[in-house]
């Protein structure tokens, strides 16, 4: 499993480096990314509830952002 | 996403140019705030049943308000209730005969067929949950947010605060941002806090509890960079580590204790007793997630989790959600979730006689085993011409186990160890503007 974690790691900073050499979005060219359904987030309640449904049913929970509140659920 | 037109003003003029540059930000989007322009209210409702066969269901609502207080200042409520009831593997494994187990609060039993998964069945609970978050820019390109959250049940009460900040760089195409929170939960469970590994008498003795209520701390901590890749694309990568400290034990959670003779029978006296976890558990985790627009408006929203933590769990999860735009507003959203886990090192579906003084821990818990959940799902939305949105969803949750052959000995081996599941989930969902209510209530009263 090193393996994978080690693989990971390098996507994580290889997307952080490949920022600096990708050709910039300018702000005219956005109407696309600026859409609800293009939102990393594009229904934050339906997300919320599955991760309220699958931390009472998995042993993982997180990831994706932090805070949200505590459940003895799990 | 619809915008509002009718507003006049400099804030709007703001925000006007704010949608022409389209600003992004990691999280909470400035694409997204836009919403909840001028004096209104955006509001968004869901409400949640969810039902496992022959074992827990649960309905869930939530009420969402977003409100901008100030220029590209946003305050967010949200307010959680749901209600419990059914039952839960109690973590016994099933038995050629019935079995009767002494219920948390020492009051009754309960008695489980032979051959079954023990459940038990006086699982009901009531949530209230509030939590407020305050978004606002500090400068130019960073955003920083604050919340808070409570959350209470029957036995429960957890309260927590969380903050993160958003620097936006490479003329916005690149958030950078980090996120802290601490939370501080309290248990009250019914019966009390069973010592570790304390024997389950039979009614009506009493467990040997540690006392009536217990807490935990969680820390965690999330670094980001969101990364525009190109006019249709967006990228997302997280790592996350949290520490949880204090009671990490379920109070409720039992083991079946088995004869050492290899027959699989459980032990003539006192065959079941509590679990007990250790006290502290560090957790990690590597987050990626692609958005991409296709050239006929489609959607897909793609993610995959790695999870490890000390406890010796680690986990897959691969998340896709694909979206068909039709015309009139209408749409169509299929989902797929696939999530594999490894079981934590003491992780056991049973104990041998003695070995309750050998081990440290030991827990029961399927959500602790070997298992992989998949979800297949679709979701159908509307959107009004006036930014409004009804939307309804219908998935199907299988969980399944592996049997550690090492607890499955003798006549256990024609038993399932591990509780397999199946869930079904309903949704409905709401948004709207806040004067989309008041017209409507107006015109109630006309």
């Amino acid at each position: 499993m090193s393996m994978i974690k080690t693989f990971l790691f390098s996507a994580f900073i290889s997307l952080v480096l490949s920022a600096c050499s990708l050709e910039p979005v300018q702000p005219w060219d956005r109407d696309l990314l600026a859409q609800q359904k293009m939102q990393l987030v594009a229904d934050p309640l339906e997300i919320y509830l599955d991760e309220h449904t699958y931390f009472s049913k998995e042993g993982s929970s997180g990831g994706q952002s932090v805070g949200g509140g505590g459940c003895g659920c799990n | 996403m619809q915008l509002k037109k009718t507003q006049q003003g400099p804030r709007n003029i703001r925000r006007q140019l704010a949608v022409a540059t389209c600003s992004l930000l990691a999280g909470a989007s400035h694409a997204s705030s836009l919403i909840a322009s001028g004096d209104n209210w955006k509001i968004d409702s869901a409400l949640l049943i969810y039902a496992e066969k022959d074992r827990v269901s649960l309905a869930e609502g939530i009420l969402n308000i977003r409100k901008e207080i100030d220029d590209d200042e946003f305050i967010n409520a949200r307010i959680v209730t749901d209600v419990l009831t059914g039952s839960s593997p109690n973590g016994a494994v099933p038995s050629s005969t019935a079995q009767t187990f002494t219920n948390p609060s020492g009051n009754s039993t309960y008695t489980e067929a032979a051959n079954t998964t023990p459940l038990n069945h006086t699982f009901k609970d009531l949530r209230n949950a509030l939590s407020v978050d305050w978004d606002t820019p500090l400068n130019r390109n960073l955003r920083g947010t604050l919340g808070g959250n409570i959350s209470r049940e029957y036995d429960y009460l957890s309260t927590g605060i969380s903050a993160s900040l958003a620097q936006d760089i490479n003329q916005r195409n690149t958030t950078l941002s980090i996120g802290f929170s601490l939370n501080k939960d309290t248990w009250d469970p019914v019966g009390g806090v069973p010592a570790g590994f304390a024997v389950m008498p039979a009614f009506p003795g009493k467990k040997t509890i540690s006392g009536s209520n217990t807490d935990k701390t969680v820390q965690e901590i999330l670094l980001g960079v969101t990364q525009v890749i190109n006019r249709r694309t967006l990228m997302q990568a997280n790592y996350s580590r949290g520490q949880s400290d204090g009671y990490l034990t379920d109070p409720y959670k039992i083991l079946s204790v088995l004869e050492n003779d290899g027959s699989g029978n459980l032990r003539g006296t006192n065959p079941y007793i509590y679990e007990n976890r250790p006290d502290q558990r560090t957790y990690q985790s590597l987050y990626w997630k692609g958005v991409h627009q296709f050239p006929n408006e489609n959607v897909l929203n793609v993610s995959y989790r790695y999870f490890w933590d000390d406890w010796g769990i680690q986990s897959h999860t691969v998340d896709l959600r694909y979206r068909f735009d039709f015309d009139g507003g209408h749409y169509l959203q299929p989902h797929l979730r696939y999530y594999q886990q490894g079981a934590a090192d003491f992780y056991r579906q049973t104990l041998i006689d003695g070995e309750e003084t050998t081990l440290s821990y030991a827990s029961a818990d399927y959500r602790l085993g070997e298992f992989v959940t998949q979800t297949i799902g679709l979701k159908y939305g509307f959107e009004f011409k006036n930014g409004a949105e009804i939307n309804f969803r219908a998935e199907m949750i299988t969980q399944k186990g592996k049997d550690r052959s090492a607890d499955a000995v003798g006549i256990l081996q024609n038993q399932q160890l591990f509780p397999d599941n199946e869930a079904y989930l309903l949704q409905g969902g709401l948004s709207l503007d806040s004067d989309m209510v008041i017209k409507y209530i107006m015109r109630l009263f006309k």
